[in-house]
C-alpha cells in the first residue's frame, strides 16, 4: 500500500463567498521511502496541494474535493485535534524561506526540542542529546553549543539544516519540503538537496520535493509529477520524463534550464507567455495559449490525463513506446 | 551592557538637570507668587517683606536658581515654605510608597486586562469577542480616570460597601488593608492603561500570527496554546514593550488626579497642593522625582529589549 495517496484533490480559494479553483482535482501516489518531486511554476498550485496534506491551509482556502490518504486514514476525515497529532509525528514540512521560519527569540535548541518532547514525550534531557544527535546528523559542527544560539546566529543554508534537523525530530514516515532550496545560494542548493535525500533514505522517509526546478530533480527523485495551473499535466518515472516528455510544458521547462548533457552553444529556451491566471477562465487545455503545438482543440476540450499526461498531442509517443 | 547604562545613566542625569531648571523657571512665569499665597489679603506689606526676605525670594533669580541647584546636588531639596516647613525630601520619601503602590497596581491590573484580551482580539479577528474588544478599548480610552474613579466609589463603595472609599493604609499595615484601598483607584487608572496595550498587543499579535515561524511551529505538531504563548507571544511583546514605556507616564498622570480623587496622599496630591499654594521647593522636588522614574522606565524598557529580543545587544 502507498504511504500517501491524493485522489482528485481540488482546492478552491473563497473570497466574499466568490469561489476560485486554485488545484483541480490532482491524484498522486508517494510509497513508503520514496522521494517524489512535484514541479510546477509558481501559482500552479504545488505548495498549496502540499499544505493541505499538512492540514495547515489558510482559512480562505479550503479543500473542495478528494481524498488524502496517510497509511490507509483519511487525513481530511480528522478533527483538527487529530490532524494536529499526525504533525510533526507522522508528516513534516521543510519550508521554502530558511530566514524567517525559524522562530527568532528563541533558541536553535529549544525549536528542535519542542517538537521531540511534544510528539515523542521525552524528557528535557532526553530531546536535548536526541536535538544534538539531530544537528550532527545534519552536519552541523559543535552541534552543543549551536543549541544555545538564536537563527540570527546562522547563515540560510544553516538554518535550513536546522529546519531538516526539525522535520526529522519525531521520525515521521512522509517529509514535505516546499522549494527547500529557492532561498539559497546555488553552491548551497546541491548540499542541502544530497543531505535531505540522503537522510530519508537513512530513516526510510518518504519526501515529497516541490520544487520549479526540473532540472536538479532528476538527480534526486524517483518520481516526477508536472503542475502545471493547478493541474497535474504529466507524471512518471524522472528518467524518461527527463529524456522524453510527453507534455509540451514539460519540454519546454527542460528547454528552460540548463544541461550539462547538451550542446552548450544551444541557447536556453523559456516558455512564452505567463503562467496561467487562477482567476482568468481559460477552457480547454490550460497551457494552450503558450503551448507551440496548440491546435483548435486544445482550446475546446481538456485533455484527459493519459499514459502519463494530459494533452491531445503528446510528444516522443514512439520511443517511449519502443522503451 | 555595563557601559551602556552607565552611558544612559549620564543622559538621565542631564535630562533630569534640564527638567529641574525648566521646572524651576516655570514656575515663576506661573501668575501669582507664594507670598500672596499665604498672607492672601491680611498681610501688611512689612509682613509681606519680612516674608520674602526669609525665604529668599528678594534675591535676584538667577541666584536664587543657584542657591537652589547647588542644594539639590548635595541632595537638600530645601523645605515646604508653607505650614509646618517640612523638608521636601521628607515629604516626597512619605508620599512616594503610596504612588508606587498605586501605579503598581494599576499596572498589574492593566496587564491582566490587555493580554489576554489582546491575545483573543488577534487569534478571533472580526469575531464578537473582538469588536467586544475594540468596544472595551475605545470606552476605556474615552473614559477620563476621574469619572471612572467617581463612579467605582458610588458603586463599590457608597453603594455595595465592599472597599473604602478614600485613604491609605502602608502594606506594613497587612496585605488586605494595603491592597482594599488601592483596587478602585487602580481600576480607575488602569482601564484606560489596558486598553491602549490591548490594541496593541491585538496589532502585533496580527503581524506575527502571518509570520512564516508560526507555520513552522504549527508543523510541528504544537497544541495552538503554546504556539500562541511561546511563539507569537514574545514577538508580538517586541513592539508593545514601547507603549507600555511611554504609557508609563500616562500612569503618573493618572496617578495625580485619582490620588486626589480618592484622598490619598500620594506624589500626585502632594504635586497639586504644591501648585495650589505656590510652594516653590515642593513642586520642583516632587517633579525632579516623576521625571526621574520617567527616565528610569525609559531606561528599563531599552534593557528589557535585549532580554526579549536576543538579536539586540548594546555595547
Amino acid at each position: 500500500m502507498p504511504l500517501l495517496v491524493v485522489e482528485n484533490l481540488s482546492i478552491s480559494l473563497f473570497d466574499e463567498g466568490h469561489e476560485t479553483q486554485l488545484v483541480d482535482r490532482i491524484s498522486y501516489q508517494v510509497e513508503q521511502g520514496e522521494t517524489l518531486a512535484i514541479v510546477g511554476e509558481s501559482g500552479s498550485g504545488k505548495s498549496l496541494s502540499s499544505l493541505s496534506v499538512m492540514g495547515l491551509l489558510a482559512k480562505e482556502l479550503r479543500v473542495t474535493s478528494g481524498r488524502i490518504m496517510l497509511d490507509g486514514e483519511d487525513l481530511l476525515s480528522l478533527s483538527s485535534e487529530e490532524m494536529r497529532q499526525r504533525r510533526g509525528r507522522d508528516l513534516s514540512m521543510v519550508f521554502q524561506e530558511p530566514m524567517t521560519s525559524l522562530n527568532p527569540v528563541r533558541t536553535i535548541g529549544s525549536q528542535i526540542m519542542e517538537s521531540i518532547e511534544e510528539n515523542l514525550g521525552f524528557s528535557r534531557s532526553a530531546a536535548r542529546t536526541r536535538a544534538i544527535e539531530l544537528l550532527q546528523e545534519v552536519g552541523m559542527a559543535d552541534a552543543e553549543r549551536r543549541l544555545r544560539q538564536y537563527p540570527h546566529h546562522f547563515s540560510g543554508g544553516m538554518r535550513q539544516r536546522v529546519m531538516i534537523a526539525i522535520a526529522l525530530a519525531a521520525n515521521p514516515k512522509l517529509i514535505i519540503a516546499d522549494e527547500p532550496t529557492t532561498a539559497l545560494d546555488v553552491t548551497i542548493q546541491a548540499q542541502i538537496l544530497e543531505l535531505m535525500t540522503r537522510l530519508c533514505r537513512e530513516h526510510g522517509t518518504a519526501l515529497v520535493l516541490i520544487t520549479h526546478n526540473l532540472g536538479i530533480v532528476a538527480r534526486y527523485a524517483q518520481r516526477v509529477t508536472v503542475m502545471y495551473g493547478g493541474r497535474i499535466v504529466e507524471a512518471g518515472r524522472a528518467v524518461d520524463l527527463y529524456h522524453r516528455p510527453r507534455h509540451p510544458y514539460t519540454e519546454g521547462l527542460l528547454r528552460s534550464v540548463p544541461r550539462l548533457d547538451q550542446d552548450r552553444t544551444q541557447p536556453l529556451r523559456p516558455i512564452q507567455g505567463s503562467p496561467a491566471d487562477p482567476f482568468m477562465k481559460i477552457t480547454g487545455c490550460r497551457f494552450h495559449p503558450r503551448c507551440p503545438y496548440a491546435a483548435p482543440v486544445c482550446r475546446e476540450t481538456k485533455p484527459a490525463f493519459e499514459a502519463g499526461a494530459a494533452c491531445h498531442f503528446p510528444l516522443n509517443q514512439e520511443s517511449r513506446d519502443a522503451s | 551592557m555595563a557601559a551602556y547604562i552607565l552611558r544612559r545613566l549620564i543622559g538621565a542625569a542631564l535630562v533630569m538637570i534640564a527638567v529641574a531648571t525648566l521646572v524651576f523657571f516655570m514656575l515663576r512665569l506661573v501668575p501669582g507668587d507664594p507670598i500672596a499665597a499665604m498672607l492672601a489679603e491680611a498681610g501688611s506689606d512689612e509682613a509681606r517683606e519680612a516674608l520674602t526676605r526669609k525665604l529668599g525670594f528678594d534675591q535676584p533669580l538667577i541666584v536664587q536658581y543657584f542657591k537652589w541647584f547647588g542644594n539639590m546636588l548635595q541632595g537638600d531639596l530645601g523645605a515646604s515654605i508653607y505650614g509646618s516647613n517640612q523638608p521636601v525630601s521628607k515629604i516626597i520619601v512619605e508620599a512616594l510608597p503610596r504612588t508606587l503602590s498605586l501605579a503598581f497596581l494599576s499596572f498589574v491590573i492593566a496587564l491582566i486586562i490587555a493580554i489576554p484580551a489582546g491575545i483573543i482580539a488577534a487569534t478571533r479577528k472580526n469575531s464578537a469577542a473582538d469588536t467586544a474588544v475594540s468596544l472595551f478599548a475605545f470606552l476605556g480610552l474615552s473614559m477620563p480616570d476621574f469619572w471612572l474613579a467617581i463612579l467605582l466609589i458610588i458603586v463599590f463603595a457608597a453603594n455595595l460597601q465592599w472597599l473604602p472609599a478614600i485613604g491609605y493604609e502602608p502594606l506594613s499595615a497587612g496585605l488586605w488593608p494595603w491592597l482594599s484601598h488601592l483596587i478602585l483607584p487602580s481600576i480607575a487608572i488602569g482601564t484606560g492603561f489596558s486598553a491602549i496595550i490591548a490594541r496593541m498587543i491585538r496589532s502585533a499579535m496580527l503581524e506575527v500570527l502571518n509570520a512564516d515561524y508560526m507555520r513552522t511551529a504549527a508543523s510541528k505538531g504544537l497544541p495552538t496554546r503554546i504556539i500562541l504563548l511561546r511563539h507569537a507571544f514574545p514577538n508580538a511583546l517586541i513592539p508593545v514593550i514601547t507603549v507600555i514605556g511611554i504609557a508609563f507616564a500616562l500612569l503618573i498622570s493618572g496617578a495625580v488626579v485619582v490620588e486626589n480623587v480618592f484622598a490619598i496622599k500620594g506624589l500626585g496630591r502632594v504635586l497639586i497642593q504644591g501648585i495650589q499654594n505656590r510652594d516653590y521647593p515642593v513642586v520642583q522636588g516632587a517633579v525632579l522625582v516623576v521625571s526621574a522614574f520617567f527616565v528610569l522606565s525609559n531606561l528599563l524598557v531599552d534593557l528589557l529589549y535585549a532580554v526579549i529580543d536576543p538579536r539586540i545587544r548594546y555595547s
